[in-house]
């Protein structure tokens, strides 16, 4: 088999948006992916909206990402599923593995689109005991809709993040009937209308409230709860560990790529570029986490990067640095600017640690503009992106 | 007529990795041998949550059973391990002081050590400590090196001593329960919640609840039981580049303290605690205690901030008012207690097995099996190829810990085909990585809908 002119590892809206692209421009492109369907995760959702930028119609999940691959399909991207990448080399060069065992492909530009995932109930350091019935709301999408299959009867959630809703809402496929929502901080994450879904459906949603231990041996029995120095023992079947989700980094961790500790996903300049220009990266492998609409548009325009550089059109040379300060400010995407016009990440994307209102400062050559921002965690904050005549640097001062 | 069927000549009660290596041991002297477990799959009990070293028993009390019982199941794994198809991975260990009154303890150790007939140690300077863990924290103030401390994997050691012992006829019970029974002067016939059993030998093998067995069926018990949860935090696999020996703090009279250290499965573990309860069967994580390993482990390795903790566990050693372990054969009575094996189980399984059944040989006779099988255990851990390396595997299900559907259906068929959930993870690792069953829960489901005793879900039709 002849290498492919690019390889793109993951089969998500970014990877498959990506993919389109690129053959729209004549290359080759192969798009692996380790399920063994194409899709990603809007497969786990089977429920609106989806779809709406892409194919302008109002689609559930699953049927949203077979659109994808169909018309992936249709343009002769090659779909490679059950195949799982190992390891990451220079060349670009993949390790991967399927069904008949271990093997190497090559191609002349690799995109890496692998996604996001939620943190695991270890990964907060929730107490208690470990009992059947404790699932991320990927797993629980997972489990209704791909298995069907019903884990539990009566689950708390934890979180109230956009995707905690979506949660309910699989619940309800099922007649599942979630008894409480627990969130830590003070108001849900997810804007409103949004926030008021779970009071629509009866469900007591707890705020400034955390969740101490879970109970039970072989099924959860229950939760123990506190809220300030009220602790109570909530009685349920199961618990839904939703949303803090980050990018699923692990083939970037063990690799040569540069990675950015505050997004955890690789570093890139604003053509998507790795510290490896043989790689790109896109969709929420870049941060955690934008919906599928915005995955899709993203892939597509790293596409058309992923085009100019195979025709020797992505300007190279010295990059430059965008730097953050001030303790609220987690992150900015793209981490560098090369020179060249045309990004295919347009704007400056910030997210914030804590709910905050305030002033960034954009430092560029001197120059400084300011932005008033309201801001809370998880939301979606953007800036004009800088010229890339220099290094950037960004402070967030917090409004006195 | 009803069906008696002949006694056995050995019944070990508790297949956790000291019954493991006990069934595996009586079946090659020559024994019929039948083992009972209470729960749906083996190392359900203390045998579940440990560090996962074979230790040269360097620090143990010299003159000691556990001395003498670490020492012979260090040889014997040592040279098992390959034809059962068992990792080792020769980290060594490093026994760090941090504090001046630690390194005033460091020449007794050594001392100890040699004494112990381990006498390979090595005195480091802070700065020689440095040299070899680079990652180690500055406020090392000195170390002794042991070079023959291992890691190994804590699973598939027992899976492979069982298997090896149902390979040459042992038998196995799950989900039986010993209710009580009584020695007629030539056999014990014991009452489980699977049937009777008669056997002409009684081995008291049951880890947190050894001495209430003892109270049961002696009528008395020379020790009693009070468990020492130990709690552990695990890192994701980049951690696992910033140590390569096991890294030990100088012990002190109740524990070995909080070790740091890779595993066979390629990740890093900082634990245990040491902390005393009287719940046998419940170990509790409790947050505050998970956020103080933690710091403890960016303590010794600051490069561990911002790595990210895949899983968290806890397990209960079975701690008596004893040091060492309570291993007494009751005269006249055809019945040896195996107990107080606190904390060095793993490494010590196969010498305290040789050593039980030195016991048993002055109750009845057996003559070794003169051709036995050696099954070859699947290989989990990372020291050598895995079944994803392999062709043929039928896809992978766990993606963080690139398990395949090959290796899932292995676990649950066979003589010790899993049903639960727990036991498939001791068996494949499955849900055990990063994501904690984000990806792989719904295949699991569905792969395992007709195999475990509480199904991970119910259908939906």
């Amino acid at each position: 088999m002849t290498d492919p002119d690019v390889i793109i590892v993951g089969s998500g809206p970014a990877g498959l948006g990506a993919a389109t692209t690129l053959r729209g421009h004549g290359h080759s492109v192969t798009v692996l992916d380790r399920e063994p369907q194409a899709g990603g995760i809007p497969r786990h959702c089977g429920h609106y909206p989806y779809g709406l930028r892409e194919f302008r119609r109002l689609l559930k999940g699953p049927a949203y990402a077979a659109r994808l691959t169909a018309t992936a399909l249709v343009t002769g991207v090659q779909i490679r599923t059950n195949t799982t990448v190992t390891a990451l080399h220079p060349g670009p060069r993949l390790s991967i593995t399927g069904p008949d065992g271990a093997s190497e492909i090559s191609a002349k530009a690799i995109l890496l689109a692998t996604g996001t995932r939620e943190s695991s109930r270890a990964a907060r350091l929730i107490g208690g005991t470990k009992p059947g019935g404790i699932l991320s709301t990927g797993a629980l999408q997972g489990m209704v809709y791909l298995a069907h299959q019903r884990p539990f009867q009566n689950p708390v959630i934890l979180g109230t993040e956009l995707v905690a809703f979506s949660a309910i809402m699989t619940c309800r496929h099922l007649g599942i009937r979630p008894v409480a929502m627990i969130e830590p901080g003070a108001r849900t994450t997810a804007p409103l209308p949004t926030a008021i879904y779970p009071r629509l459906h009866g469900i007591p949603l707890h705020l400034n409230t955390t969740l101490d231990a879970i109970h039970g041996s072989t099924q959860v029995t229950g939760v123990t709860l506190r809220q300030g120095s009220r602790i109570w023992d909530q009685p349920c079947d199961g618990v839904i560990i939703s949303g803090q989700f980050r990018p699923d980094n692990a083939l970037l961790t063990t690799s040569h790529l540069t990675m950015d500790p505050a997004t955890l996903g690789p570093e890139v300049d604003q053509f998507g570029r790795c510290s490896d220009p043989g790689y790109f990266a896109a969709g929420n492998l870049l941060r955690a986490v934008e919906t599928a609409g915005y995955c899709w548009a993203e892939g597509r325009a790293i596409g058309h990067a992923i085009a100019r550089a195979l025709s020797g059109d992505l300007p190279s040379g010295p990059d430059h640095k965008i730097t953050t300060s001030g303790h609220a400010l987690k992150y900015a995407l793209p981490q560098r600017l090369s020179p060249g016009t045309d990004a295919a990440l347009p704007v400056l994307q910030l997210r914030v640690t804590q709910a905050i209102r305030g002033q960034i400062t954009l430092t560029t050559n001197g120059q400084s503009t300011a932005h008033q921002i309201n801001a809370l965690p998880e939301r979606r904050i953007t800036l004009p992106l800088p010229s890339g005549a220099g290094p950037a640097h960004l402070h967030l001062d917090p409004e006195p | 007529m009803p069906h008696t069927p002949a006694p056995f000549d050995i019944i070990i009660i508790g297949a956790g990795v000291i019954g493991c290596a006990l069934a595996r041991r009586f079946t090659l002297d020559g024994a019929k041998t039948l083992i009972l477990e209470r729960a749906p799959d083996i190392l359900d009990g203390a045998s579940k949550g440990n560090s996962a070293i074979l230790h040269t028993g360097f620090d143990a009390p010299p003159g000691s059973r556990e001395q003498a019982c670490i020492a012979a199941g260090y040889a014997e794994y040592l040279s098992i391990h390959a034809s059962l198809g068992l990792p080792l991975i020769r980290s060594g260990a490093l026994v760090i002081a941090w504090t001046e009154a630690e390194e005033s303890l460091l020449p007794a150790l050594m001392d100890q050590s040699r004494a112990n007939g381990v006498d390979d140690i090595e005195p480091l300077t802070a700065t020689q400590t440095r040299a070899i863990e680079p990652q180690l924290a500055t406020t090392a103030r000195a170390s002794f090196r042991v070079p023959r401390e291992y890691l190994i994997d804590p699973w598939s050691a027992p899976h492979a001593y069982l298997l090896q012992a149902l390979a040459n006829g042992a038998q196995l019970r799950r989900n039986c329960t010993v209710t009580g029974g009584a020695f007629d002067g030539s056999h014990w016939h014991l009452d489980t919640t699977t049937g009777p059993a008669t056997g002409r030998i009684v081995i008291n093998a049951a880890g947190n609840h050894g001495d209430l067995i003892d109270l049961m069926l002696l009528g008395a018990k020379d020790f009693t039981i009070r468990p020492r949860k130990g709690q552990f935090i695990v890192y994701d696999k980049p951690a696992a580049a910033l140590a390569s020996h096991i890294l030990l703090p100088v012990p002190n009279k109740i524990t070995k303290g909080i070790v740091v250290c890779r595993t066979a499965f390629g990740n890093l573990l900082v634990g245990p605690t040491a902390e005393d309860q009287d719940d046998r069967d419940t170990a509790t994580l409790v947050p505050e205690t998970l956020r103080a390993l933690q710091t403890r482990g960016e303590q010794i390795l600051p490069a561990l901030a911002g790595q990210e903790i895949t899983a968290i566990y806890a397990g209960l050693r079975p701690a008596t008012e004893f040091k060492d372990y309570q291993i007494r054969a009751h005269a006249g009575r055809s019945y040896i207690t195996v107990g107080g094996i606190r904390s060095t189980g793993l490494s010590s399984a196969l010498g305290t097995a040789q050593h039980v059944a030195a016991l048993a040989q002055s109750f009845a006779q057996t003559t070794p099996l003169p051709a036995p099988i050696t099954p070859q255990t699947s290989n989990i851990s990372e020291s050598a190829p895995r079944d994803w390396q392999c062709p043929g595997h039928d896809g992978i299900i766990c993606h963080c810990e690139l398990v395949t559907r090959r290796e899932i259906a292995a676990a649950l068929t066979g003589p010790l085909s899993v049903q639960s959930l727990a036991g498939l993870k001791r068996r494949t690792r499955v849900t055990m990585g990063r994501c904690q069953g984000f990806y792989c829960a719904a295949a699991l489901a569905t792969l395992t809908r007709d195999h475990f005793a509480t199904p991970m879900a119910t259908p939906n039709d």
